[in-house]
């Protein structure tokens, strides 16, 4: 690898950048360590419990795509953002649907199913 | 503006950049220019996987009240272990990331190839823990053919190990590419594909251990 000087502006940039994964990784690290605690040492309500962990799951998969990934709201990169929204919107119809007309059947005809 | 607008990143107007992610900029264009479809290319690939893990996640829900009288969650899962292998998988998206900047602001080649060792450790330390977990499983009776419920859980979970122990051989043929060849544009795009494939499968990770270890335990 041809090694060089940084210009100013590169040498800004990789700070900023630098910061950038360790925000990251502090807000993932937290974003991890909530829900286990409360799993583990918490007294919350299951359902409580429940919100805690998937809200936090969600929060932590945003902190991803947007310190890990470089996915942002910024112009060009717009077409990847629809390519990966599209994905979330089939794979809310496909995996939603079978949730919805499985656990419906189970209802109706299995109740030994519903976990 | 001035004669230094020519440093700054690819994304501010300069060339259109294709693909999300980290960019390596003007300074790498040979390999910018030639590239930069593979790498797009490797995310739609990475939204079809997505689908079949987002799938497998719905198959593991529909299948949790099949436990057929045999061990459910609670009688399989470890939060410690669980815990331990979130971690590894966390830092090691960390490691890669410091390893891409390296690659992009050209540090010292020593220090791009110590991180990418490190997270390639890391990696394999994941592999270790999780390996470990199914071994306690068989001996609880957590084999796939128990049950519905664990035959979900088998091919939802191992799938992602396999993508790791796959992502783990591709970051070791790199590394020997790196050896023989150096940094050139090949190992270049190969890294900044196999970046987006490694915090995709940390993302799919925080999915299992949320929904499998988390909600199975609580």
């Amino acid at each position: 690898m041809s090694q060089r000087e940084l210009s100013q502006e590169e040498a800004k940039e990789f700070v900023s950048e630098r910061r950038s994964y360790a925000w990251g990784y502090l807000l993932s690290l937290l974003l991890t360590l909530v829900p286990f605690g409360f799993a583990a040492f918490g007294d919350l309500s299951r359902m409580a419990l429940w919100l805690t962990i998937a809200g936090c799951a969600l929060v932590q998969i945003v902190v991803h795509l947007r310190f890990f990934l470089h996915i942002t709201w910024s112009g060009n990169k717009r077409e990847d953002l629809q390519l990966i929204l599209f994905t979330v919107l089939i794979l809310l119809i496909m995996g939603g649907g079978t949730l919805w007309i499985l656990f419906s059947l189970y209802y109706r005809m299995m109740p030994g199913m519903m976990p | 503006m001035t004669s230094t607008t020519t440093h700054r990143p690819a994304d501010q107007a300069r060339s259109p950049v294709r693909h999300p992610g980290l960019n390596l900029g003007p300074s790498h264009q040979e390999s910018e220019d030639v590239r930069e479809e593979m790498v797009f290319g490797f995310w739609v690939f990475m939204m079809s996987d997505v689908i079949i893990f987002g799938l497998l996640f719905a198959t593991y829900v529909v299948m949790l009240g099949g436990t057929a009288g045999g061990p459910g969650p609670s009688d399989l899962f470890e939060m410690k272990s669980a815990f331990i292998e979130t971690m590894i998988l966390l830092v090691s998206s960390f490691t890669f990331g410091m390893a891409s900047l390296a690659l992009k602001y050209r540090t010292d080649r020593k220090v791009l190839v110590i991180w990418l060792v490190v997270t390639l450790l890391l990696g394999l330390g994941f592999l270790f823990f999780e390996l470990k977990d199914f071994h306690t499983m068989f001996g609880k009776g957590g084999v796939p053919s128990r049950s519905g419920f664990i035959s979900a859980f088998f091919s939802l979970v191992p799938l992602h190990g396999l993508h790791v122990t796959g992502a783990c051989i591709w970051l070791i043929a790199i590394l020997g590419q790196i050896a023989v060849y150096g940094v050139d544009s090949f190992v270049k795009t190969a890294l900044l594909r196999l970046a987006i494939l490694w915090h995709f499968l940390d993302i799919i990770w925080i999915g299992i251990f949320s929904l499998v270890y988390l909600g199975g335990l609580s």
